[in-house]
């Protein structure tokens, strides 16, 4: 079963502390904007240095492999970053039934990406995350460009593949309403420190 | 056909027409006049402190002496493509990267040649690898220097995309292999431009200097032959190294985009 554990984890904006998430777990995380939020998921996923120890499964992320780590522990930062023209380029192996389920037809594999709207990227990048199979996702407003109707989509496929995939959630989310919907415990970050809320 | 010594006076009317444009640069408010009296003035100074200095050199044609030259050269050139660079690597980097990837490539291309390709002897003849060296590393200097800044200037513009494929587990080295190889080609194309116009659009400067000089055209065309191909190789596997070396410097051991190890020119 999946288990992060973060052990006197320390980045540069917060105190050290101390997390464990397992596998069903969806945790909603908040805090004023600076406070280090997108920060914290940048040093949980090893993208910036970072004080402490970090777990996956009782292994440490320093005996990972890095490429290995991010796989397992996937980010979708708030804005997604392309690096082809099309967006079919940044797929493995295209699963159309979740594009399906985030609203897109098997053509969006040929649009360019200059044409994406910035819901249609965020929904993308969300795909193209979850084909990697991560055990942890860390979401950094996944729904902040998104209508009503997308938002839900988003957040269903989301459950969903937390569901099939026995997978544990971090999820930055601003509106108590989500919040409420989509987590079961919730993390604020004030004055550089994590609490429960 | 015996070489007709300049005098300062020949150099004074050369002199002249740069000042000429100067003023011209001045009346329509170019701004580059201050700068190109500065170069013009350093290219004169240089010059003939680098006459002086061979002057001696090829009457002691001590190793030592030789090898001081070289290694000065080097560090110059060194300073040159750190010196060309928008962002360049901070600390030791900064100058390492160029200077290490020249000292590779001109320095073994120049040994090589001496030795093995002119049969120079003793290997250390100033009035062959001074030249040499000169022109190879004044070749290659711009290749690295292009290369380097292609390099660092995209990284920084698609730092986004790079981290976007670090997150999705990709290698440092799928992550930066297509701005390493863009980096490359631009670093690459002056010399393979220069090689197809040799001859053709351009009559390239060894050869009109040999030919001023006197020597038969056929024998300065195979020595011009010679510094283009030598300098082809010095540049492709200089920026080769260069772009490596700086790559690899862009990410730390856990695989991590540190462009905090890049700093900014101030101007």
């Amino acid at each position: 079963m999946t288990r992060l554990t973060l052990h006197q984890f320390q980045t540069d904006l917060l105190q050290p502390f101390d997390l464990q998430l397992n596998a069903g777990d969806c945790f909603t995380l908040s805090g004023s904007s600076g406070c280090g939020k997108s920060m914290l998921f940048r040093a949980i996923a090893d993208l910036d240095p970072h004080q402490g120890e970090m777990r996956l499964d009782d292994q440490l992320s320093t005996q990972i492999p890095a490429p290995q780590w991010r796989q397992q522990v996937g980010l979708l930062p708030a804005e997604s970053g392309w690096w082809a023209d099309e967006v079919g380029q940044h797929f493995n192996n295209p699963d159309l039934a979740l594009l399906a389920a985030l609203g897109f037809a098997p053509e969006v594999l040929q649009w360019p990406v200059d044409r994406l709207s910035s819901g249609e990227r965020q929904r993308l990048s969300l795909a193209r995350l979850l084909g990697n199979r991560p055990k942890v996702l860390l979401l950094d407003e996944p729904t902040a460009n998104l209508d009503g109707e997308n938002s839900l989509r988003v957040e269903q496929v989301i459950t969903e593949y937390q569901a099939t995939h026995h997978s544990a959630t971090l999820w930055i989310s601003h509106d108590p309403v989500q919040q409420r919907r989509i987590g079961n415990r919730h993390l604020v970050i004030s004055d550089g420190t994590v609490r429960w809320s | 056909m015996e070489l007709i010594s300049l005098t300062p006076f020949t150099l004074a009317l050369a002199a002249g027409l740069v000042l000429l444009l100067g003023l011209l640069s001045l009346k329509l408010q170019l701004g580059l006049e201050r700068r190109l009296l500065i170069a013009a003035v350093r290219s004169v100074v240089q010059l003939t402190l680098l006459g002086l200095v061979l002057k001696t050199l090829f009457e002691q044609s001590s190793l030592w002496s030789v090898m001081a030259l070289a290694i000065f050269m080097l560090s110059v050139a060194g300073y040159e493509v750190m010196a060309r660079q928008k962002r360049r690597f901070r600390g030791f980097w900064g100058i390492g990267v160029g200077t290490l990837s020249m000292f590779i490539s001109s320095f073994s291309i120049t040994l090589i040649s001496l030795h093995f390709i002119i049969q120079v002897d003793p290997w250390y003849t100033p009035q062959y690898l001074i030249p040499l060296l000169g022109m190879l590393l004044g070749n290659t200097m711009s290749g690295i220097a292009i290369s380097l800044d292609s390099l660092t200037h995209n990284a920084w513009q698609q730092r986004r995309a790079i981290e976007a494929r670090l997150m999705l587990g990709h290698s440092w080295n799928q992550a930066i292999n297509e701005i390493r190889r863009d980096a490359l080609r631009a670093g690459l194309i002056p010399i393979i431009n220069a090689m197809a116009a040799a001859g053709v659009v351009s009559l390239p400067g060894m050869m009109t200097g040999q030919i001023l000089a006197g020597s038969p055209p056929l024998e300065a065309a195979k020595y011009q032959i010679l510094i283009l191909l030598l300098i082809a190789a010095g540049t492709g596997f200089g920026a080769i190294t260069a772009t490596m070396m700086g790559s690899r410097r862009l990410f730390d051991q856990r695989q991590r985009l540190r462009l905090e190890r890049l700093s900014i020119k101030s101007h």
